[in-house]
């Protein structure tokens, strides 16, 4: 007679990726518009994207009911910082205040993977990158959610991030324009789809078009909670700019 | 208003069942300067007279935003109605966070109007002393209300609070009704003219004035002094704009619209969403 277990879970995972790449004077934030769960697709066009303030915006992947509750509680603090201080908050202090939000639920956590850029104080690019209880750091790109092992290694292989072991500390921020940025993170979002095969990723980079990885993806086994649309809103001084990308549907 | 012998407690009724208390935090708003608010079908004015209290200090904020669909205007003493207001947009967020819409005007200032009464009921409290023009626009219309010290809340299609207001209502008593259809400048310039009148010969300049406008589309904001100040130009060098005396002697039917069953006409003010927006200028008021 075994022992009966907990067989319910307070948890789901919705899919999807999620992207930001800070630049001198922009900041690219992307994610998919997949929303699944297990092997079903709930929607194709749900978006991950929040603009929590004027040049600040966060991308979460996880547990989507999460993202929701979490984005409104930001929303709602933030609208209060205004009345208190009477300007909009910075993204380095909602860095910091989405960190605190995070970890004050440390014994029941947001199931929610986020990414978070947009302009620090001097109208440079910026991305903090969270775990799901607010641990957070400051860095030039990241990725999280179900295709950050994948895409994770190529944007380290892309954007050469100097290693945060280096004294003194090196500004992450990359070089690349901001159409480069936009175009990188394109293909990034179009090389994860394809493929979950780690072996295959080192061939696409090899032969550096999508159209190839397109072709021989049939065979392969696909990172299927990841597609349908990638959103890429990009932060820069003019405001804030939406585009979007089609992906495969399947 | 002379010593009582019943005026010690804001819980002890005098004879004539009355409650001093009450009545003397009601004479504070008398006694602050004025503030004045008037309505259309879709827009909300507010206005008020800021008078510093020397050269060398800033003016006192006497209109804050409480939403981006509504705004306050306050008369007496100040600090009560900065807590009031503080007390208010904490009600707009939580309302915007469960409800994921804006709080309708009416059901903020009977919370506001609850939240008077119990401080006049308590032995250890003391009530506001300060009145408070809420504007707004919500599903329901544009709407004025004016809420007292005493915990009661009235509905008003123009009003104006604070010291030498009688002169502004007189005058906003005379043209009230051409205020229902009043385009948003004719509006705001009712507004001036209104707190010119409790100005009483003093010139009336955009740096002693403050104005703030809702409606149409725009969510609640103040006026920047220059606007103010072309607006005060136009009309002061056309001359006196005020229609000849033309009383309407129902004084009494003029302004009050008791009670928050008064539901102002059609659904033609839309209201802003009162959730977060992230326009380029925040808070700023």
């Amino acid at each position: 007679m075994t022992k009966q277990q907990a067989n319910w879970s307070p948890y789901d995972n919705n899919g999807g990726s999620c992207v930001a790449i800070a630049g001198a004077d922009y900041c690219v934030i992307a994610a998919d518009t997949r929303m699944s769960t297990g092997y079903s697709i709930l929607t194709r066009d749900y978006s991950k994207i929040c603009q929590l303030a004027d040049k600040c915006v966060m991308a979460s992947s996880g547990f989507q009911a999460d993202v929701k509750a979490l984005q409104k509680v930001l929303a709602s603090r933030h609208l209060i910082y205004q009345h208190q201080h009477n300007k909009q908050m910075s993204c380095p202090a909602m860095g910091q205040l989405l960190s605190n939000t995070l970890y004050y639920k440390r014994f029941f956590p947001y199931y929610s993977f986020n990414v978070l850029g947009g302009l620090d104080n001097e109208g440079k690019g910026c991305v903090f990158t969270y775990d799901a209880v607010g641990s957070y750091e400051r860095v030039g790109y990241s990725s999280q959610g179900s295709g950050s092992t994948l895409i994770m290694p190529f944007l380290d292989n892309q954007l050469k991030s100097p290693s945060p072991l280096l004294l003194p500390a090196v500004d992450a921020v990359t070089p690349l324009s901001e159409s480069e940025a936009v175009d990188l993170v394109k293909t990034v979002f179009a090389s994860c789809h394809r493929e979950r095969h780690i072996h295959f990723v080192v061939v696409m980079l090899w032969s550096g078009t999508v159209d190839f990885v397109n072709d021989t993806c049939k065979e392969l086994t696909k990172e299927n909670s990841h597609g349908d649309k990638v959103e890429i809103v990009i932060v820069n001084a003019d405001g804030i700019h939406r585009e979007f990308m089609d992906l495969r549907k399947d | 208003m002379f010593r009582n012998q019943y005026d010690t407690d804001v819980t002890t009724w005098s004879p004539a069942g009355r409650l001093f208390q009450v009545e003397y935090a009601m004479e504070a708003v008398k006694q602050g300067s004025a503030a004045i608010g008037l309505r259309s079908m879709t827009h909300v004015v507010l206005a008020c007279v800021n008078k510093a209290n020397s050269e060398l200090s800033s003016h006192q904020k006497k209109i804050f935003k409480v939403d981006d669909h509504i705004g306050v205007a306050i008369a007496g003493l100040t600090a009560d109605g900065r807590v009031l207001s503080k007390y208010m947009r904490s009600e707009c967020i939580n309302y915007s966070f469960t409800y994921d819409s804006p709080l309708p005007v009416g059901r903020l200032v009977v919370q506001l109007a609850d939240k008077a009464q119990v401080c006049t009921q308590r032995s250890w409290k003391r009530p506001y002393g300060v009145g408070l023009l809420a504007a707004g626009l919500d599903e329901s219309g544009a709407h004025l209300y004016y809420n007292c010290p005493s915990g009661n809340y009235f509905e008003y299609q123009a009003f104006a609070i604070g010291s030498r207001s009688q002169a502004a209502k007189t005058y906003l008593e005379r043209r009230f009704e051409t205020f229902v259809n009043a385009s948003r400048e004719d509006l705001i310039k009712d507004a001036l003219i209104a707190i010119r009148e409790t100005l009483q010969g003093e010139r009336l300049k955009s740096s002693i004035c403050t104005v703030a406008v809702v409606g149409g589309g725009e969510p609640f904001h103040i006026l920047d002094p220059e606007t103010i100040q072309h607006l005060i130009d136009a009309f002061e060098i056309v001359g006196d704009e005020d229609p000849p005396a033309n009383e309407q002697g129902a004084a009494a039917a003029a302004d009050a619209e008791e009670g928050a069953t008064a539901e102002q006409g059609a659904t033609a003010g839309e209201g802003g969403d009162g959730a977060a927006d992230e326009g380029a200028a925040p808070m700023d008021i």
